[in-house]
């Protein structure tokens, strides 16, 4: 299990499955399972947003990016990669690199 | 290929006559004999809903047995006075105005909510107006979180996605006004040893789109169990006014016009309507799918919504817990 992954699932186990038994697998969809109601949802979107300096854009809140640990452990890899990247217009040209 | 029978367009129809006896019957029993009370108080908001409990209660009384209630606020639609008077007019049955905003502001109702709002739209003032929204599921499949809509002064209007604090903050403060109705309905039912009667449809009633001890409380609720087009059906037979059966169904909670589909259900109220009532009885997606004009995908999610939304609010429907059960009351 990645780090993110281990994260995302100890904050819904502090927070949400208190005192409840339920198994929660990676790929379980949160809503299938009733973890969250409107309010959790905020709290687990908001966690995200701290815990790893990501701001989500509205069309990102789509269940394939925040349904299940794995499909929002996923997404977050892929967001915190993007915003990591070197943006390739900002890159030096070859010529130039080359001639450092 | 044909819908079967189990998907017809006529699956939600019903005989509004024989419906409207029985419901009768069940308030004159539940109101005198259960409860024990001389008649009913109805909350009446100028929708459908409490247009045809206060009907329903008019006839199953007598008019002269039913107080219409109208509870307006800074925020109501003008509309909803108006038609309520309509429908009071209707039934000929007495009625009271009480304007709640005096308690609200007391209460702090609206300087709470501008507060909250300002948490994610700093300059809102009195002069902005707001409404809070889900997203649309027939724009794609979308989480459910809650946006604020807010227009400013001069009609601009922007939306912002709420944090929880806000978010919290707006509701604490706008179910105020569930709770203050219902406050005053009390009042006007003790005053007149009535019964308060709640409002809620099916939709509303199954999937918790009510305020838990607001307009959640009642001690009758005669239309829970019917679906929204089935109260349209006791409207028409009821002869409910025309401008009264016509209108959006809105929260009125909000200062921008807020209709319930967007503030909860996220899909037009005839389509929610016919996903309850095939998660109900069992029938499958792509059957459902046919019928409701939507993609069997979609009916899924709205399948999945709603166990979601049930397992959310369930809580809302239960009495106080207790540690140890009492077995002499």
């Amino acid at each position: 299990m990645c780090l993110i992954e281990q994260e995302i699932r100890s904050f819904i186990g502090e927070n949400y499955l208190l005192a409840r038994e339920d198994n929660l697998n990676n790929n379980d969809s949160f809503l299938e399972k009733g973890i969250f109601d409107s309010t959790g949802i905020l709290e687990l979107v908001s966690f995200v947003e701290h815990k790893y300096s990501v701001e989500l854009e509205p069309d990102e809140l789509v269940p394939e990016n925040l349904d299940s640990i794995a499909s929002l452990a996923r997404f977050l890899q892929q967001k915190i990669a993007g915003q990591n990247a070197i943006p390739e217009m900002s890159l030096p040209a070859p010529s130039a690199r080359s001639g450092l | 290929m044909n819908a079967s029978p189990a998907v017809s367009p006529d699956i939600l129809k019903i005989d509004a006559a024989a419906e409207t006896e029985r419901i009768a019957a069940s308030i004159r029993d539940l109101v005198f004999n259960k409860l024990r009370r001389k008649g009913a108080v109805v909350g009446v908001s100028g929708g459908v809903d409490s247009a045809v409990v206060a009907f329903l209660c008019a006839r199953a009384l007598g008019p002269q047995r039913v107080l219409v209630l109208f509870t307006p606020e800074a925020d109501s639609s003008p509309d909803s006075l108006r038609l309520g008077k309509m429908v009071a007019g209707s039934i000929g049955a007495p009625s009271v105005l009480e304007n709640i905003t005096p308690i609200l502001q007391a209460a702090g109702c609206y300087e709470r909510r501008d507060a909250a709002i300002r948490q994610v739209v700093p300059d809102y003032g009195p002069r902005h107006k707001c409404k809070m929204v889900l997203p649309d599921l027939l724009n794609g499949d979308r989480y459910p979180i809650y946006f604020m809509v807010v227009q400013s002064p001069n009609g601009e209007t922007s939306q912002v996605r709420l944090t929880v604090e806000a978010y919290l903050g707006v509701l604490a403060a706008t179910n105020l006004k569930q709770r203050t109705r219902k406050l005053v309905e009390y009042y006007y039912a003790d005053l007149k040893h009535y019964a308060v009667a709640g409002t809620p449809n099916r939709l509303e009633y199954d999937q918790g789109f009510f305020v838990r001890y607001g307009d959640g409380a009642a001690d009758l609720k005669p239309i829970a169990h019917l679906y929204k087009s089935q109260v349209y059906q006791l409207a028409a037979y009821l002869d409910v006014p025309p401008e009264v059966q016509s209108r959006v169904p809105t929260t009125d909670t909000y200062s921008l016009e807020q209709s319930q589909e967007e503030f909860y259900f996220s899909l037009p109220l005839e389509k929610m309507d016919l996903c309850l009532y095939g998660k109900n009885k069992g029938i499958a997606a792509s059957e459902l799918a046919r019928m409701v004009g939507l993609p069997e995908r979609q009916v899924e999610r709205v399948y999945t919504l709603i166990d979601a939304k049930r397992k959310a609010t369930r809580y809302l429907h239960m009495a106080p817990a207790l540690v140890e059960q009492i077995p002499e009351v």
